[in-house]
């Protein structure tokens, strides 16, 4: 067993790591700098985390992409949940392999097209550009996520747990919000939580459909690096960095709490025997 | 042809001309597409009777389960139950309830909570449903896991949460999909009888699928063989074993020896024929055949005898020499290979500890059995 960690792959699993991760490393340390200059290293200091509070401008930009995120991941896992659904249960209708076709293709469409067809659809319509627009935008691109890893857990789901609740006397409604919800719960919520975070970091369909007054965080950073980084864009990035590596943490510590108690449950049950 | 007697309660509805059918598939057909699973199939049942439906998988009886539980619809033909057409009446309007075969217990509920499901849809009052509740737990000797969920029981304590949750609506008919095929061999035997005294107790109606021939044998009131989407056969357990109507059924149901011949003589029930190696074989009791007519003779290895001596009194004697010998305990299991090829299944409980001078391979001996012991087949 000893001799499987090699000095390449010690070698390897280092560089791999640094090309990953130090530049994240170095924007980390960097918000806590003393001095102004981003590259100028002066002791360690929380100035920036404190005037990042009274820029009025980020804080704003920092609520708006909260607020988009959060309605569009719900809307888009609803729809999202809702083609899944559709996709796998009505196997044979007219149209399914265009309709799943349509589904996907955002998936793979250069963003660049989708945000500016976006912009020529709310342009066409007559919607000023802003925090509905933004909010559509993000609802359309991040629902076909939604349907992929929400159809994923629904190929694998025992239909025959549906037609049982039906057999006992449920409609195919209720069947559906007392069964077949609650168990591909934890596919609905990674959805959600996907749709989330891509909305969160989306810069592109952003700048093409928001407008005055509806900024998102990305936007700004990006509008204000172009006049040169401070070390305030540092700070809100690495907070940016910390929510995002809290919810993933927490996600994996319970999903692994609860296979571990699940394990141990069956093997109780196992051991108990038949009977 | 006489009965054949029954072996279980006095309950036959079947042979009353009176009865009132329960259940009715009238000239039903299903289609998937270019597959018949259900081929123009006619069955009647009845009120409380243990029902089964035995076939090779795809030969259409899950499939006729599922149409009548409201999952299927027949492409045409329909299905009654106590009068009533069941034509678009939904899986969850109707008076049935289904065991699955694979259980399909919610994994997100307890014990309780997943018998107690069906009595929620019906709005019954909350204490009501703790009672019937307790009642199913109860009836299922669970009472002890109300709590726990469906992974952390074992196989067999999932097949009994299974039925208390379909019975805790008290359907009219109880559906159950291979309800043993998840269990192994122990555990099975003893939930056969446990079923039967619950559909006794009960007095319901069940309609059982299975491949497993012995589960259908010992657990119906009557069955029916199926094949390819059609009944082949229905009638009692004795008299599927017994009076097969046909070579498939014989065949199905356990194991059988088959002497295809030519009808020779056939006069006021005995009937004579010349079998293939040109043997004659008396027949106790013919169906109205044609002389001249190819027949199959149809004999159970346990209606025969093997003997070293030639016996005097036997209708029929067949020699040949000891093939194969499988003891089983209860009995041992002669293959005798005749002087013509043909290996003849023959088997002789062991109705005493020691044999002296036992067969063994390679003896010569006689196979031999009276005219009534095998059914003649015309089809």
């Amino acid at each position: 067993m000893g001799g499987t960690w090699g000095r390449f792959n010690i070698a390897a699993i280092v560089l791999g790591f640094a090309f990953l991760y130090l530049p994240i490393l170095l924007l980390v340390v960097y918000s806590f700098n003393e001095s102004r200059l981003v590259t100028v290293w002066a002791g360690f200091s929380t100035r920036w985390y404190a005037s990042l509070l009274s820029n009025d401008g980020l804080m704003d930009a920092a609520w708006v992409t909260a607020r988009v995120a959060f309605i569009s991941a719900t809307v888009a896992t609803v729809l999202g949940t809702m083609a899944a659904v559709a996709l796998t249960r009505y196997t044979r209708f007219r149209g399914r392999l265009l309709f799943s076709g349509l589904i996907f293709a955002p998936l793979v469409m250069p963003e660049v097209i989708t945000g500016l067809s976006l912009l020529l659809l709310f342009v066409a319509v007559g919607l000023d550009r802003g925090f509905v627009t933004v909010t559509l935008a993000h609802i359309t691109f991040s629902m076909c996520f939604v349907a992929v890893v929400v159809q994923s857990r629904l190929v694998s789901f025992d239909r025959s747990l549906e037609e049982a609740a039906m057999d006992l006397g449920a409609t195919p409604l209720r069947a559906f919000f007392q069964v077949t919800l609650p168990i591909i719960m934890p596919a609905v919520i990674s959805g959600w939580m996907l749709a989330f975070t891509l909305s969160l970091d989306d810069l592109v369909i952003a700048s093409f459909t928001s407008g005055p007054g509806a900024t998102t965080l990305p936007m700004k950073i990006y509008s204000q690096v172009r006049l040169g980084v401070t070390p305030e864009i540092n700070a809100v990035s690495t907070i940016l960095i910390g929510i995002v590596a809290l919810g993933v943490i927490a996600a994996s510590i319970v999903n692994k709490r609860r296979d571990v108690l699940r394990r141990r449950e069956e093997n109780l049950a196992r051991e108990r025997g038949e009977g | 042809m006489q009965s054949l007697g029954s072996t279980r309660r006095s309950f036959a509805p079947w042979a009353d001309p009176d009865a009132k059918p329960y259940i009715r598939f009238e000239n039903v057909t299903k289609r998937f597409g270019d597959f018949i699973a259900v081929d123009d199939l006619s069955l009647t049942i009845y009120e409380r009777e243990f029902f089964a439906l035995l076939g090779a998988s795809g030969c259409g009886k899950t499939t006729l389960l599922r149409m009548l539980a409201g999952f299927e619809h027949p492409t045409s033909g329909r299905v009654l139950l106590d009068g009533q057409d069941l034509r678009g009446v939904p899986p969850y309007r109707r008076p049935v309830n289904m065991m699955f075969q694979s259980y399909a217990l919610f994994p997100h509920m307890d014990v309780a909570s997943n018998i107690a499901f069906g009595l929620k849809q019906d709005g019954m009052q909350k204490g009501e449903i703790a009672e019937r509740v307790a009642q199913m737990l109860k009836l299922v000797q669970l009472e002890p896991f109300a709590k726990r969920r469906p992974h952390q029981l074992s196989g067999g304590q999932r097949q009994r949460v299974a039925l208390a949750r379909s019975l805790a609506k008290r359907p009219k008919v109880l559906l159950l999909d291979e309800p043993l095929g998840a269990l192994d061999k122990k555990l099975r035997e003893e939930t056969q009888f446990e079923l039967m005294d619950l559909q006794h107790e009960l007095g319901l109606t069940f309609i059982v699928v299975t491949h497993d021939q012995e589960e259908a044998m010992t657990m119906a009131d009557r069955i029916a063989v199926m094949e390819k989407g059609r009944v082949m056969q229905v009638a009692t357990p004795a008299e599927i074993y017994e009076a097969p109507a046909s070579r498939f059924v014989a065949g199905f149901v356990g194991s059988i020896n088959m002497f295809e011949g030519v009808l020779v003589k056939a006069d006021g029930g005995a009937a004579e024929i010349r079998d293939r190696s040109g043997a004659p074989l008396l027949v106790g009791e013919a169906p109205a055949a044609a002389p001249g007519g190819t027949v199959w003779l149809a004999v159970r290895p346990e209606k025969m005898r093997v003997t070293r001596e030639r016996p005097p009194e036997a209708a029929n004697v067949l020699e040949g020499e000891i093939w194969d010998i499988a003891y089983l305990g209860d009995m041992t299991v002669y293959n005798v290979k005749l002087d013509d090829g043909r290996i003849i299944k023959a088997s002789m409980m062991n109705s005493q500890r020691r044999l002296e001078d036992a067969l063994t391979w390679h003896d010569r001996a006689w196979i031999s059995f009276p005219a009534d012991a095998g059914v003649l087949l015309t089809s």
